[in-house]
């Protein structure tokens, strides 16, 4: 991704371009389980993923939406973000291939502020939905 | 009976210039607000403060003294941030406060009985105005899903 910069004012309808990551791996797990302490064995240990009825361990949802956070951010301007909300629907798995997308749904006036909506999704190569979000942005 | 609102001791965060270049570089963004010198005072990652997990303590938990949790069963439904003001930046001292939220069951399709329950952490800055809110909400399911 590159970092990107709103130049002007956001219209309905605007996409970003969406990101095709590389595919899903454990290490990509791991450096997130590093950097936010959250060390669910599930998402790093195959044998406590086994043991719990999985066939491998899973991706942290939060990783994809952090993925998904500064995907919006790096567009909009990560000082800019008032509101992210992200759902987690059908697992990820290491080997999947995620694109991430977001387009704008509404902008309106509050105040002396001006705030954009932003519909987001990350899918996964099956065309399966990994993660629907929703982001809101002061501009 | 619901522990809604059941609140957790307050705790203290700081945002740490390099703990927000590790959480950008772990959420793939090669954004250069992230990257510039720590008395530059950079801005958060939207996601960051799920960070929060290096300094609570138990006594922070709104559940302490209750069961722990059965980590094979507990998957993140949902998660919302939202900053009045836009996102913490480096330097920040924030004081945290988890209480409980909503708890609730539905019945689900492919993981049988599911509970929600609600997780609310206020991060506050030193005269006490709202910074961030967070809340997560978890779903323990009956079995493993595996779709």
């Amino acid at each position: 991704m590159s970092p990107q910069s709103a130049t002007k004012t956001p219209a309905v309808g605007d996409e970003r371009e969406p990101f095709v990551d590389q595919p899903l791996t454990i290490t990509d797990f791991v450096r997130y389980q590093g950097a936010s302490g959250d060390m669910n064995p599930i998402h790093h240990d195959t044998g406590f993923a086994q043991k719990a009825g999985y066939p491998t361990p899973f991706a942290v949802g939060m990783l994809q939406a952090s993925v998904l956070g500064t995907y919006v951010t790096d567009w909009l301007g990560p000082e800019n973000i008032r509101r992210f909300r992200v759902q987690f629907r059908e697992q990820a798995w290491p080997g999947d291939v995620l694109t991430y997308t977001g387009v704008v749904t509404d902008v309106r006036t509050e105040g002396d502020e001006t705030l954009v909506d932003v519909e987001l999704a990350c899918t996964r190569q099956t065309g399966g939905v990994h993660l629907k979000g929703w982001a809101t942005f002061s501009v | 009976m619901s522990d809604e609102g059941k609140q957790g001791q307050p705790y203290e965060m700081i945002v740490e210039a390099g703990k927000v270049r590790e959480f950008a570089r772990a959420a793939k963004s090669r954004n250069p607000a992230y990257f510039v010198p720590a008395e530059s005072h950079p801005v958060s990652p939207v996601t960051f403060l799920a960070s929060s997990a290096f300094w609570s303590t138990p006594e922070s938990s709104p559940s302490r003294g209750g069961p722990p949790p059965n980590w094979e069963r507990i998957l993140h439904g949902e998660q919302e941030f939202v900053f009045p003001n836009g996102p913490p930046h480096a330097g920040d001292v924030l004081t945290a406060t988890t209480r409980i939220g909503k708890e609730y069951e539905k019945e689900g399709k492919r993981g049988g009985t599911m509970k929600f329950s609600e997780l609310i952490t206020e991060f506050r800055d030193r005269d006490g105005n709202l910074v961030a809110e967070s809340k997560s909400t978890a779903i323990e399911t009956g079995k493993a899903t595996t779709e």
